[in-house]
């Protein structure tokens, strides 16, 4: 038997930023990927254009904030089903020293923020050659 | 919550959601931890346009060879499979984001055109529009003085 489950958006808690305008604020679920010389950071935020993405390096936090705008007026929409509301997205990450902070990238696409945060190069792992006698 | 006339399509799958829901209000989030091999669906906002009923999703990553919207008489079927993130000598640190399949039959108030049903996919969003067969259009109805 297999349970099948609805995804949920989660709104922010206490590390929401602070509000200037109106709106809710959700939480991206996330997936971080280690591979041999990068993390790659993914977040699903759905209706974010590539334009519409903030993304921030500073004092060891990697910020990342999308922005939505409404695709109807909730006040003049007659709905029949509501399982989940519309607003930006925000998550904020502590980066170790371990990435180098000058070399991270990022791009937008379907929906999904991918953001590559290249390992500093000493801490590659190096194969170190064993000469022969 | 049970408000079954502001909601005319809550079905049998959606109780569950509602029970789940009930269990969130009072605090007990580990009653609901998913079981093993759970597969989620993502959620799915509707609302009627009179002459149509429009069905969003959002479904980020999709890409629209992943996707399958089927409407018949009163149905709509919205399948949809999350590859997962291609790369060898690669570990998930943290892995939140949905994977594999998902189907999701929704009952429908009316019976939809099935002719005539649109879907476009957009950052991660899928809308759908359904005209509503002519039967269940609505009619303005002359009033007649006396």
């Amino acid at each position: 038997m297999t349970q099948e489950k609805a995804l949920e958006k989660r709104p922010t808690g206490s590390i929401a930023p602070e509000q200037t305008y109106g709106g809710r604020v959700f939480v991206p679920p996330v997936d971080i990927v280690e591979r041999e010389d990068e993390l790659l950071l993914l977040a699903d935020m759905p209706g974010v254009r590539p334009d519409d993405v903030d993304i921030d390096y500073g004092n060891g936090m990697l910020t990342i904030h999308g922005k939505v705008s409404p695709r109807q007026d909730p006040a003049q929409t007659n709905y029949l089903l509501e399982e989940y509301a519309v607003g930006d997205f925000h998550r904020r990450f502590e980066i170790g020293e371990s990435v180098d902070a000058g070399g991270i990238a990022a791009e937008l696409r379907d929906g999904v923020l991918a953001v590559r945060l290249p390992k500093v190069q000493e801490i590659l792992p190096r194969k170190i050659a064993v000469k022969g006698g | 919550m049970f408000n079954a006339y502001r909601f005319p399509l809550v079905q049998l799958d959606n109780l569950r959601q509602e029970v789940e829901r009930l269990f969130d209000d009072f605090g007990w989030r580990g009653l609901r931890a998913p079981l093993r091999g759970a597969r989620p669906y993502p959620p799915l906002n509707i609302w009627d346009e009179r002459d149509a009923l429009r069905v969003e999703a959002e479904v980020p990553g999709l890409r629209q060879e992943d996707l399958e919207v089927f409407a018949l008489g009163d149905k709509l079927t919205v399948k949809g499979h999350w590859r997962p993130q291609e790369g060898e000598k690669q570990v998930y640190q943290r892995q939140e984001r949905p994977t594999g399949e998902f189907s999701r039959v929704i009952t429908l108030p009316v019976d939809v055109d099935a002719e005539k049903v649109e879907a476009q996919l957009k950052d991660g969003v899928l809308t759908v529009r359904l005209p509503k067969a002519e039967s269940a259009k609505p009619r303005k109805i002359a009033v007649r003085a006396v």
